[in-house]
């Protein structure tokens, strides 16, 4: 296997294996906090900011990564009334879509290599990852697991239980900020690995099935960083081998997790709930976990 | 303008876009109304999938793309109990179905072209026997909420008295997904897969600010989607080669941000709220 010392292959092991280990904690919050659709909205204004980025020959993940910031902090300021402003977020996607897909457009019809580069924006090309890119996705990553691992009880706390938590006097409003970065630098860096079109395959599938098989947030958790680095090893290694040539890492790693959210709905008690500790307020961050 | 409308695929596509601004935003004032905006996020990215999958097998995309939101629309229904488990479903269903129609078109050579095709639209191409089709499906749509216009309000405004009263709220959820999968289907070649959205959630969204008796919002969304799709349409064309989608999105976005600011004292009440003084 000469193919493991390449640098290909190298530098896609590593971004795909950093990326699914950050997506993990940070997709099990989303869930947590029902910000499906925000995530959505996060990720579709980070793609106009990376067709953008590409149309001025800058780097994809930057722009995208700057873009979400920018973004993030918008719904952070409305994320405390994020229930019921579905319509609100859903138009702001939408035109940012339309910014995507005009930036894309016009930049796919100057070559048929811009055609292909553009498709990898969409759907993601582990293959073409280079060390910049590794470099900054390894960057996002300790920035993300350090202020998480300062911020996971408060967090926790919010997200489960935001009134008593905000009665309690935890900063619900400044974590709502901070996790909407997180999520936006996270979001970002998924790009490289599954793309724009298939964030929601490393960041919402393992997290919503590792919390249908265990109730526990630090197993869940756990459970969520298995399942999105199995994906992605299980996508890479298909990749190079000649059996698996013609499937798309993005497909791998979508289909294997959609399975498991699948089997753990089949398998979790009470059928699709995403599980949440029994008593918040005493048991945050010490919860065992139940036998499910 | 004028000389605009001798070529006959436009012509073709302004007579297909009207048809699919009118269900998009009638259909969409029901999603709105019934808190399902990801559905209509998710339901045309899920139809790229079968649109690829259609385009492989050498079938018309908008049969691929019928079946696979129509089989998706049963399964948010089956998968979403309550709006938590709803979202994550969608968005799970969603990035599934994105993958396999990654995985389609990787198999189908020659795949840049036809995946920028589906995803953002393009109105070359639209020929009668589409417009055709897209023109019959529009008078079912129509038909089905003329007819069911009642019990359908009813169900979407104040499901657990209706349901009490012996409307069927269940297969009136299902149905109005479904017809949505159709329209869905029907918008992919004009709007794009991306875009699809834009229609569904954009007329109607100004709508329901700027008028609360459903019917007035309803004539008023769809009268709303067929002046964004031609305007886009019109812009496209006076582009060269930019995507009609990309011109409808700025435009729905354009006339909803005003709207939306002058209106947000009233933003609370408005879902859920039966307009009690509808006659």
């Amino acid at each position: 296997m000469h193919l493991l010392g390449s640098e290909i292959f190298q530098n896609a092991f590593l971004a795909g294996t950093i990326v699914a280990l950050v997506a993990a904690p940070v997709g099990y919050f989303l869930v947590l906090r029902a910000h499906a659709f925000a995530g959505e909205a996060l990720k579709d204004i980070g793609f106009a900011g990376a067709t953008g980025a590409v149309l001025l020959g800058i780097s994809s993940i930057v722009g995208m990564v700057a873009v979400s910031l920018v973004a993030a902090i918008g719904l952070g300021f409305l994320s405390r009334r994020m229930r019921g402003r579905d319509v609100e977020v859903g138009m702001v996607l939408s035109f940012a879509l339309g910014l995507g897909v005009l930036f894309l457009s016009i930049w796919s019809h100057s070559s048929a290599a811009h055609a292909s580069a553009g498709v990898n924006i969409l759907f993601g090309s582990m293959l073409s990852i280079g060390r910049s890119d590794l470099l900054v996705a390894l960057g996002g990553a300790v920035l993300v697991a350090a202020t998480l691992a300062v911020i996971y009880r408060p967090l926790l706390f919010a997200s489960i239980d935001p009134a008593v938590a905000e009665a309690r006097g935890v900063p619900t409003r400044l974590l709502s900020m901070a996790f909407m970065l997180l999520l936006g630098i996270t979001t970002a860096s998924s790009v490289l690995v599954v793309g724009v079109l298939l964030v929601a395959a490393l960041l919402v599938a393992p997290a919503a099935a590792a919390a249908n098989f265990t109730r526990s947030p630090r197993g869940a958790i756990l459970v969520a960083a298995l399942i999105s680095v199995g994906a992605t090893w299980i996508g890479l290694a298909l990749a190079f081998v000649p059996l698996g040539r013609h499937l798309p890492v993005g497909f791998t790693i979508s289909a294997l997790s959609a399975i498991a959210y699948l089997v753990s709905a089949a398998l979790g008690r009470g059928g699709l709930r995403v599980g949440l500790p029994l008593h918040p307020s005493r048991e945050v961050g010490q919860t065992e976990a139940l036998p499910d | 303008m004028g000389s605009m409308l001798q070529y006959p695929f436009i012509q073709n596509a302004l007579l297909s876009g009207s048809c699919i601004a009118v269900v998009g935003a009638l259909t969409g004032y029901f999603l709105l109304s019934r808190g399902l905006t990801f559905a209509g996020h998710a339901l045309p990215n899920i139809g790229f999938a079968g649109a690829a999958g259609a385009v492989l097998v050498g079938v018309k995309p908008v049969y691929g793309m019928f079946v696979f939101t129509v089989l998706a629309s049963f399964g948010i229904r089956a998968l979403g109990k309550n709006v938590r488990d709803r979202d994550v479903s969608i968005g799970v269903l969603m990035s599934f179905a994105l993958g396999l129609g990654l995985l389609f078109l990787d198999l189908y050579s020659g795949y840049a072209q036809r995946v920028y095709a589906i995803l953002f639209g393009t109105i070359l191409g639209i020929s009668r026997s589409d417009v055709l089709v897209t023109g019959i499906s529009t008078l079912a749509v129509v038909a089905f909420i003329l007819l069911l216009y009642r019990p359908l309000l009813f169900a979407t405004f104040d499901p657990a008295v209706a349901e009490a009263r012996g409307v069927p709220v269940g297969l009136i959820a299902t149905a109005l997904l479904v017809v949505v999968a159709v329209t869905v289907s029907l918008s992919i070649q004009v709007m794009g897969a991306i875009l699809v959205f834009t229609l569904l959630v954009g007329p109607a969204a100004t709508a329901i600010r700027l008028t609360r008796r459903p019917s007035t919002s309803l004539l008023l969304a769809a009268a709303l989607g067929v002046a964004y799709v031609w305007g886009g349409i019109t812009l496209a064309v006076a582009s060269g080669d930019l995507p009609v989608s990309f011109f409808v999105a700025s435009i729905a976005f354009a006339v909803y941000l005003p709207v939306r600011l002058l209106t947000a004292g009233r933003a609370e009440t408005r879902r859920g709220a039966p307009p009690a003084h509808a006659h």
